[in-house]
């Protein structure tokens, strides 16, 4: 048997003070509690801490209540949809001040500007490369911008089409270079034929677009004429047809659309190659050939006649005529 | 019959529709304290990397999101016997245990220990009609059992086929596919009193919640205090309960018996209150912090202070020592413990090829009480704690919730009981027109 000492004497599973007369020091804490003022209002005993009942269930409404909260739909729309709500009905409540929304947009549009104006994006000068000087000047004419501009105010798209849309511009580039510079690149029509109508005499370039009007056809003699209704939409034909009677020299005049169908290559002296309207050059080269060799061309003929391909005809001058039917004439009369 | 057959089946529907939601809790009614769990089903179970079956015994397929306690009110020998503070209870254990797991949880699997629980093995044999045991079959044979007069006012709990015999093949757990002439089943049927059933039933239904399943506690505690060899080879589990003392007896991973003796460890604490003169309360600290069953030469001299809020001096100076304590405490645990062994006895317990007892429950905490029940019950008597599951907080891990596991591992994989079958269309008063094809199909 151990010895009883006094660990074992003391008195163990003591969890709680005493009750009884140490107790009272305990108590004595708990003063406010004691020392509550002995009028009061009657809600107080419903509000306070002293209406705490000993029974922790939940109320059945509050058990439904907690219920319904913690259901998964119920819990997204409070996350989500309560502050989604809410910002929308302030957004709403502030745009609804005309005066507000004013200032908002004055104040988005100064941001705006202040970056827009900014020197990096600021546009002082436009280059324009592969013009004339008097394309140039018509390009700085139709497009009318007072430098310096934003860049994000140039719509150089715009600014391409315009300058595309002039008769001597074949193609253009438009485009802001750094330094601020918008260079605008330009390949320019060359004209290749002159082309006489009733209105005038123009310029056109081997697709047949007009280039510039010409005051004479003495302006420029090193490009070959043409002439006729919708000669222009045809230049292709034509100057192959031109390039066909090089051998011709300087006879040749021009050529004629005829009927917008086909074309008559004309020559000094009033003469006239009316060619077919298929395989015009083949004809043409028909009749060199035989010029060639028998000098048709040289002679006193008005007209040849291509447009039939199986009876090639000539036309005589009237002069010619009379002499070949006195000649026969005399002939005949010798004859008999 | 029938009705419970139908009453049974929308359980086990509402527990299909808890786990495609998810999340399902589990109530364990106790005399002392209810507990609700919130498990949330996330897929089925996975093993291991090396196909072991892990430190979580394979019970992988739910987590616990939501634990709360509460003490009891209104439960008396694992009964309901006030129906509103029960409902109150229910109310203030499951609002704590979603607030926990921030979900709102509409189904419930309920468990409770008392109203009389009855056994009854039945068994039954048909012989099969084209050799082939199917689905139908063992419904078929599952509902020729004949059933035992066991009384006007009482439900069948349980119904599990225990073991299945097809010609003179025994000891088949799952004989569909298989070939023989007749199949023989065994049955375990428990029944229990209706109108706890319906009390607690009504008792879920005022909480707006779902019953998706109910069990014998002494049943679902088994199932997580034992480990699976003693449930293979055979062990009887004794949840030492607040009302009740329950007792299951499992083999082959079945349950054969259930029996409640109708004492548990709120009778200790009333002896020692009545004994001691100390409010109910007091008498409950005491027997935790100081109890035991076993008197040595030290606890004499242990003196414990048993106090009083009368204001005499006297009296709340007593103090009384740890052997007086222990003096009132183990007639009453000795008697639980003989009226246990006399359910075990009358169960056949002693013909098992195995013996072991696991004593579990929150009154099994006592100290010395394993030394005591193996005085009593036998040799093999160890103290058994629930099953590890997912998520389990620390302070659920005690004795005293191993019915609470146990109902989670029966709600993640319950046993199939009778009512998973379909009854045989013979049987079915109802269907006619089915009854008509089968006529048709029997004699075109």
């Amino acid at each position: 048997m151990q010895p009883v000492n006094d660990h074992h004497a003391l008195i163990a599973y003591r969890e709680k003070p005493l009750a009884g007369p140490d107790a009272e020091f305990d108590s004595a804490d708990a003063g406010p509690a004691a020392a509550e003022p002995r009028l009061r209002l009657k809600g107080r005993r419903l509000l306070g801490r002293g209406a705490r009942k000993a029974d922790p269930a939940p109320s059945r409404l509050s058990y439904r209540f907690q219920r319904w909260m913690l259901t998964p739909g119920i819990r997204l729309g409070l996350r989500i949809g309560v502050p989604f709500c809410l910002a929308l009905l302030a957004g709403g409540i502030f745009f609804a001040d005309q005066k507000r929304r004013d200032a908002l947009n004055i104040f988005v549009s100064d941001i705006r500007t202040s970056i827009q104006e900014r020197p990096e994006f600021m546009v002082n000068l436009m280059a324009v490369d592969g013009a004339g000087p008097g394309l140039s000047e018509d390009i700085r004419e139709v497009v009318p911008l007072d430098f310096p501009i934003s860049s994000f105010d140039l719509d150089v798209d715009q600014v391409r089409d315009t300058i595309s849309g002039l008769d001597p511009v074949k193609s253009a580039s438009v485009r802001i270079k750094p330094g601020g510079i918008l260079q605008v690149d330009v390949v320019e029509r060359q004209p290749v034929v002159v082309w006489r109508t009733q209105d005038g005499i123009e310029l056109l370039d081997e697709t047949g677009a007009h280039v510039a009007d010409l005051a004479s056809r003495a302006d420029r003699p090193d490009l070959p004429l043409i002439a006729g209704d919708g000669a222009d939409e045809h230049v292709g034909e034509a100057l192959a047809l031109m390039r066909a009677a090089r051998g011709l020299g300087d006879r040749v005049r021009g050529v004629v659309r005829i009927g917008d169908r086909r074309w008559d290559l004309v020559l000094d002296r009033r003469q006239r190659i009316m060619l077919p309207t298929e395989r015009p050059v083949q004809a043409l080269e028909r009749v060199l050939a035989v010029s060639e060799v028998q000098d048709l061309l040289e002679r006193d003929v008005a007209v040849v006649d291509m447009r039939l391909g199986m009876r090639p005809t000539i036309r005589m001058t009237e002069a010619a005529s009379e002499e070949w039917w006195s000649t026969r004439m005399t002939k005949t009369g010798n004859g008999q | 019959m029938t009705d419970i057959y139908q009453s049974q089946r929308a359980m086990r529907q509402m527990r299909r529709q808890a786990m495609q939601r998810g999340v399902v809790a589990i109530l364990d009614v106790g005399s002392s304290k209810i507990a609700c769990l919130v498990l949330r089903f996330d897929g089925t179970g996975r093993l291991s990397d090396d196909n072991s079956i892990g430190s979580m015994a394979g019970q992988t397929g739910f987590r616990v999101i939501g634990a709360a306690t509460t003490r009891s009110r209104g439960v008396q020998f694992g009964e309901v016997s006030a129906m509103q503070e029960t409902e109150r209870a229910i109310r203030t254990a499951l609002q704590a245990a979603q607030k926990m797991a921030e979900i709102r949880v509409d189904h419930v699997i309920a468990c409770f220990s008392g109203a009389n629980p009855r056994s009854y093995g039945l068994d039954a044999e048909v012989d099969l009609e084209d050799q082939l045991v199917t689905e139908a079959e063992i419904g078929r044979v599952l509902n020729a059992c004949e059933l035992p007069d066991y009384g006007t006012g009482r439900e069948v709990l349980h119904a599990q086929p225990v073991n299945f015999a097809l010609d003179n093949r025994s000891g088949l757990i799952d004989p569909r596919g298989q070939l023989g002439q007749t199949l023989a089943v065994d049955m375990h049927m428990l029944t229990v009193d209706a109108v706890a059933i319906q009390n607690i039933v009504h008792c879920i239904k005022r909480c707006d919640l779902e019953l998706a399943g109910i069990a014998n506690s002494a049943y679902v505690s088994g199932i997580s205090a034992l480990v699976e060899d003693e449930q293979e080879l055979g062990a009887a589990c004794i949840d030492m309960g607040g009302g009740t003392t329950s007792v299951s007896i499992f083999m082959k991973k079945h349950m054969i018996y259930a029996d409640c003796v109708r004492m548990g460890g709120d009778h200790v604490t009333s002896d020692i209150s009545m004994g001691l003169g100390v409010p109910t309360a007091v008498a409950e600290r005491i027997k935790t912090f100081s109890g035991g069953v076993h008197a040595t030469g030290a606890d004499d001299r242990d003196l414990i202070d048993i106090g009083g809020d009368t204001g005499d001096w006297e009296h709340d100076r007593r103090t009384v020592s740890r052997a007086e304590l222990i003096g009132i405490m183990r007639p009453r645990v000795e008697e639980i413990l003989e009226e246990v062994r006399a359910r075990l006895d009358a169960a056949g317990f002693d013909h098992m090829p195995s013996q072991q007892i696991v004593l579990t429950g929150g009154a099994s905490q006592v100290m010395g009480l394993d030394g005591l029940a193996s005085r009593i019950l036998g040799q093999r008597v160890r103290l058994g704690r629930p099953l590890r599951v997912h998520g389990l907080p620390q302070s659920a891990t005690g004795p005293g919730f191993s019915s609470a596991v146990g109902l989670c591992l029966f709600a993640a994989h319950p046993q199939d009981e009778w009512w998973d079958f379909e009854i045989p269309v013979d049987n079915y008063p109802g269907r006619s027109f089915t009854r008509a094809v089968k006529w048709f199909k029997d004699n075109w």
